[in-house]
Order: structure tokens, then sequence, then C-alpha cells
């Protein structure tokens, strides 16, 4: 018992120092690149959540963040960039284009970066604004906290632990229109 | 615009190489005899009122139940005279081949790969007749009326996915 809140304890404390020092890894392909560019610039400042430095290496980086269309010619190299990231690893499908596609339905478009890798947080957007980048790094923070990465939940149920189905949980806050009287 | 180049076209080649000219919103069209194709291109560069230096673009068009079903379209520009011209190949599907023009203008060759690439238009004495957009492993031509317009051949999916080929 006394053992299992030490461990909770540090596990928290650990993920704390996880979610405030992301290193990511800007797999760009596509026009969202300039999107990106924006929101890593001082104006939008995604240093300002520990997201500080791009590495340009899997091998150091921990957030793999999908930046525009994936081909299906694109693929392999793709798999090979998230298996060489170390663990635990996160991703973010950036625009629509790599969370489902995009407009591209034919014959060389991946239909989402997710047939390919495990995928934490989608950003809808064609390209989507600074601050919906902003809205999903804060919240992986939140799942990262929590410990609800795919790749959390996959190093915990390796070591025996009950985990459940990875639930993509509501943020904490109030459902819009409920401070409203009726 | 330029009509001189039909004209010089059509006073050289009069064994029936240029099937059909015409002229459309300023731009002059030519169709060309399949086994014409390079000399009327060798020529159209050399020959001093045409002076064709540069070509700047070579695709191909697939009109699925004419006859012969390919299209194989070259536009041409000179730098000096500044006219264009743009020259059109048929090519049928059972002897779906055309001379390259490689050897005239040897920026076309990225070009004609990705023709052949796409439509399945070969090249005869192209240096390097290989895919350039799609992998080596992608069988059929996507651009052609006949390859359906979301089959796709994916080279790595997840296991386990809806939809996945495992």
């Amino acid at each position: 018992m006394g053992l299992e809140i030490y461990n909770s304890t540090v596990q928290a404390a650990v993920n704390w120092a996880r979610k405030f020092s992301l290193f990511q890894y800007p797999f760009v392909t596509a026009c969202c690149g300039m999107e990106f560019m924006s929101t890593a610039a001082p104006k939008y400042d995604l240093a300002r959540f520990g997201a500080e430095f791009p590495r340009f290496s899997p091998r150091q980086a921990d957030l793999l963040i999908i930046v525009g269309t994936i081909t299906e010619r694109q693929g392999p190299a793709l798999r090979r960039v998230y298996d060489q990231m170390c663990e635990p690893k996160w991703v973010v499908a950036f625009g629509v284009c790599a969370s489902t596609g995009g407009f591209y339905q034919n014959y060389s478009t991946v239909p989402g970066a997710d047939q390919i890798i495990p995928v934490d947080v989608y950003i809808p957007g064609c390209p989507p604004r600074p601050e919906q980048v902003l809205d999903a790094l804060i919240l992986l923070q939140e799942r990262i906290q929590r410990g609800e990465g795919h790749s959390q939940l996959t190093l915990r149920a390796e070591a025996g632990h009950d985990v459940p189905i990875a639930a993509i949980r509501p943020r904490d806050k109030a459902p819009v229109g409920a401070d409203k009287p009726e | 615009m330029a009509q001189v180049i039909l004209d010089r076209l059509v006073a050289t080649f009069t064994a029936g190489e240029i099937e059909e000219i015409g002229s459309q919103h300023g731009n002059e069209w030519a169709r060309v005899r399949r086994d014409a194709w390079t000399s009327v291109c060798a020529f159209l560069r050399d020959d001093s009122t045409t002076d064709m230096k540069m070509a700047s673009d070579l695709t191909c068009v697939d009109r699925m139940g004419r006859e012969p079903r390919f299209d194989v379209v070259l536009h041409l520009y000179s730098v000096t005279m500044k006219h264009r011209v743009r020259l059109y190949a048929g090519v049928p599907e059972d002897d779906c081949a055309v001379d390259s023009v490689v050897g005239i203008w040897p920026g076309m060759d990225w070009f004609e790969r990705e023709a052949y690439d796409l439509y399945g238009v070969r090249f005869r004495g192209h240096p390097d007749l290989r895919r350039i957009l799609m992998y080596p492993e992608f069988v059929g031509h996507p651009l052609r009326k006949d390859y359906p317009k979301e089959k796709r051949q994916p080279l790595v999916r997840r296991s386990g996915i809806p939809g996945s080929p495992e």
C-alpha cells in the first residue's frame, strides 16, 4: 500500500516533468509547415509550454508532430522515424491531411497518419490556427500528466498493470452554456 | 500569333506527317504522326524561323474510348521569336510507346518519366525510364481513366485497425 502511494507520487512528478520538457520532431511535409513555424516563432511562442527545441533527430525527440500530407510513399519513412524515437513518446497529427487525409481522397495519399502509427492528439484545420496548436499542446500535456499517452499506456500494460482501453476524455471544463440559467 | 510555325510545318512535311493543324484563342497546335514525332521536333528546334529552343512541358492525356487512346502533348517555346506551339501525338493502347525527345531537349527527361509513371506510355530511347512519383512497388498507372480513383497500394499499415490488410 505504502509503496503504491510512493510510486504514484513519483509517477505524477515524472509526468509533470515530462509534460513541460517536450522535445519535438517536426515531420513537415506540406503547407501546414508555415503555420507550424508561426506557432514556434516568438509571436505564439510554443516555447512557453516547454516545447522549446525542434530536434532534427528522432532519437533525441519524444514528441512527433506530423505536419502535412502523408503519401503512401512516405509511409515507411514515417514509420521508421516513429520507431527510432525513445519511449515514452507522443504523436500529434497537425492539420486535416495528417489526421484524415483531408481533401486528398485518391490513390497516393494515406487517409490519416493513424493508419501507420498511433496518434494521441488530432488538430483539425487547413491549416490550423496557431491557437489550435497551442490548445492541442495543452490537451496533450493534460494527457501526459494523467499518464494516458499511447506509449505510456503501452509501457504500463507491458509492466503488468491493468490498463483500460485508452479513452479520449474531454478536457475538464464545463459544457457550453452550463453557467447560464435556464 | 504563331501561324508561321504551322506554315513551316505544312510546307516542310508533305508526306502526311502533320495530320491536323489548328488555332484556338491565339494558340497554335499541330497533330503529328507518331513515327515522325522526333523528326518534327528536331526540325522545329533547328529551323531558324521557328527556333523552338525551349520545351516547357510534356504530358499525356487519356481520352478513353477514342482511338488512339492517349495523346502525348508537348509545349514548345522560342526564346528568340517569343512564340509557342503545342504538338500532339496519338498513342494507341496496344502499342503504347512513342519516341523520346530527350535527345532533342535533355530537360524532357523527368517529364517523360512522369508521363510513363502516371499513364504508362513508354518513351523509346529514353536513357532511364523509371517511375518518378510513385514507388517501384506500385502496380498500374494511376492517372489512366480505368484506374480506380481511390485504389491505394499501401507500403506500410498498422496492424489491427479497420481496413488494414492484415
